[in-house]
């Protein structure tokens, strides 16, 4: 019963979005595919900060990497499969994570952090400052990657079902993996690394090997995040590997509530919801100019109140209810 | 003779200018018990960290079950055979004791590949959690969050945890501190029982106990041991009497 209550929530969102479709237009489409995808995101940092205890800002440097990639793959109009443009994808992003972790898990902490955006800024103006990918101004890919069967292409990915459809299915294939991987002996090494190092080193783990793992892991998740934005949106752009971009993905998963899978994808859902939300002239009107006011002050005001994020809302709320009807009694 | 399990040989560490442990010497065999005493500062919990090899020798070397392990990480050394607890409680206090063992227990059996099992249901380290927990008395409050553990409980945790990785040596860090009587018996007990099939190196400051409980006792003043001997010459030893037992002087 406990159990059943426990995933309910998944298994209705599960059904609302594969019912979406039917009545969704375009627009509504690429909305809820542009969150998948920020989803995607959002649980690979939620690997590196919820499991491990590893606060990166610089995540998005993956992200970028893996759009970058993908762009690389697709430069002439000549399709590429799908699968392929992917792996090669997460495999630039994870051969970038794996000397980035290397060298910034030698120091903890508040130093990490900020290796880990120095070493996000060097992609960004490498991106931004060279000729690679034709500069500050971005680059468009030559062709959609192809999904095929048998020869003969099955859909053309950039439209709004075929990639609404797409998004989604990696967006649970992602879930399922990280949910399994926290209850696997890995995962478990992962918490136990969170919480007491020391004590897992003192066990005979070798701690730093498994925080590289999970980082490169990370990285290679945040690399297919960004393939399937470039593969939608058909251009890449340095301000994907930008401060920024970190900085918002980190603040979706504390606002959505750290430490939880669904927390990290509650988090981006949040995120899209109240940006379309004060954007909306409809109902703001002119402030809707300045929705970012709004919207910072919405997130502070998140994170004061729930400390354990939205996700964190239902326990907090049964908790009040319960304090009152002591008081009650 | 019984077996030399672990053997450290003219172990030095400084710190800067600050000579922590100096030119230490010592075996623990099989079946023994082997007390480190000594006061605050002497550099006990030192002797520990560079034993398990949590920080390095500056000078000497260390050997486990005949191995030269000096180069050796903590981790390794760990899989190697040596546990060791610390004095300030370190377990995972989020976790319950049973999970809290289980994860210590992995450590022998890592696979961390196989991503698609769950570690849970592993009856291995499940078997040797169980164990570690019924040793030390721990086995009603497997379920309990480790953090909601009395003083007394999270001590007799943290040698779970160290029995979890099934050492063959075993060094503890004042295991005694801040415990009761009762558990101070009890505890006494579980060592008698362990020194059996361990090596057990034991740092405490409970210098009854020591004597009552120690195959050989060592006795450190500023870093280093000016005494290592079976517990009645130590008692007899002026110097140690005049260092640390403080009743050298009586008439």
């Amino acid at each position: 019963m406990r159990r059943a209550l426990k995933i309910a929530p998944a298994i209705l969102s599960l059904v609302g979005f594969g019912i979406c479709p039917l009545f969704a237009d375009a627009y509504a489409l690429d909305l809820l595919s542009k969150t998948f995808v920020l989803a995607i995101f959002a649980l690979s940092l939620e690997l590196l900060v919820g499991q491990t205890g590893l606060v990166s800002l610089g995540h998005g440097a993956f992200m970028a990497l893996g759009a970058y990639a993908s762009a690389a793959m697709l430069r002439t109009s000549d399709p590429r499969s799908f699968l392929l443009v992917m792996i090669a994808a997460m495999a630039a992003a994870g051969a970038y994570a794996l000397p980035v972790a290397a060298l910034s898990l030698r120091v903890r902490g508040m130093y990490f952090i900020m290796v880990t955006l120095a070493f996000a800024q060097l992609v960004y103006y490498v991106f931004h400052d060279t000729k690679i990918a034709d500069g500050s101004d971005g680059t468009y890919l030559g062709a959609a990657p192809r999904i095929s069967l048998g020869g003969a292409p099955l859909f053309d990915v950039t439209r709004s079902l075929p990639f609404y459809v797409v998004s989604l299915t990696v967006l649970i294939a992602v879930w399922v993996f990280l949910a399994l991987l926290a209850r696997s002996r890995f995962g478990s090494a992962l918490a136990g690394i969170r919480i007491n190092e020391q004590r897992m080193r003192a066990a005979g783990f070798q701690t730093t090997s498994y925080k590289v793992a999970a980082f490169v892991l990370a990285g290679m998740i945040a690399g297919l995040a960004g393939f399937l934005k470039a593969s939608k949106d058909g251009y890449v752009n340095p301000a994907l590997a930008s401060w920024h971009q970190s900085g918002a993905v980190l603040v979706m998963i504390v606002f959505g509530g750290v430490g939880r899978l669904a927390g990290a994808v509650t988090g981006a859902f949040a995120f899209v919801f109240l940006e379309e939300l004060y954007k909306s002239e409809a109902l703001f009107g002119g402030a809707a100019k300045r929705w970012q006011l709004m919207f910072g002050l919405t997130i502070i005001a998140g994170v004061l109140l729930l400390p354990k994020g939205l996700v964190g809302l239902p326990d907090r709320l049964r908790r009040l209810a319960r304090e009152r009807a002591k008081v009650h009694a | 003779m019984p077996r030399t399990l672990l053997r450290a040989s003219g172990l030095t560490r400084r710190f800067g200018g600050v000579v922590a442990l100096d030119d230490v010497s010592l075996d623990l065999r099989e079946g023994e018990v082997h007390a480190v005493i000594g006061t605050n500062g002497a550099g006990k919990s030192t002797l520990i960290n560079v034993l398990s090899g949590e920080i390095s020798a500056s000078a000497g070397s260390v050997e486990l079950l005949g191995y030269d392990v000096t180069r050796l990480s903590q981790p390794s050394r760990a899989l190697a055979g040596l546990g060791r607890s610390y004095q300030r409680s370190t377990i995972f206090p989020e976790l319950t004791a049973m999970e809290n063992c289980r994860l210590a227990a992995q450590a022998a059996l890592q696979r961390p590949w196989a991503f698609w099992s769950a570690a849970r249901a592993c009856a291995f380290t499940a078997a040797r959690a169980w164990r570690a927990l019924e040793r030390v008395g721990l086995r009603d409050e497997m379920d309990v969050l480790a953090g909601q553990l009395s003083h007394g409980k999270k001590r007799q945790l943290e040698i779970a945890l160290c029995l979890s990785t099934a050492p063959q040596v075993l060094l503890l860090d004042e295991p005694m501190a801040g415990m009761g009587a009762e558990e101070t018996e009890r505890m006494l007990s579980l060592l008698e029982e362990l020194k059996a099939d361990h090596a057990v190196l034991l740092v405490e400051h409970d210098v009854d106990a020591v004597f009552r409980i120690a195959d050989r006792v060592t006795v450190m003043v500023d870093g280093a041991a000016i005494a290592s001997d079976v517990p009645e010459r130590v008692r007899a030893n002026p110097e140690v009497q005049r260092a640390y037992l403080g009743h050298g002087q009586e008439p």
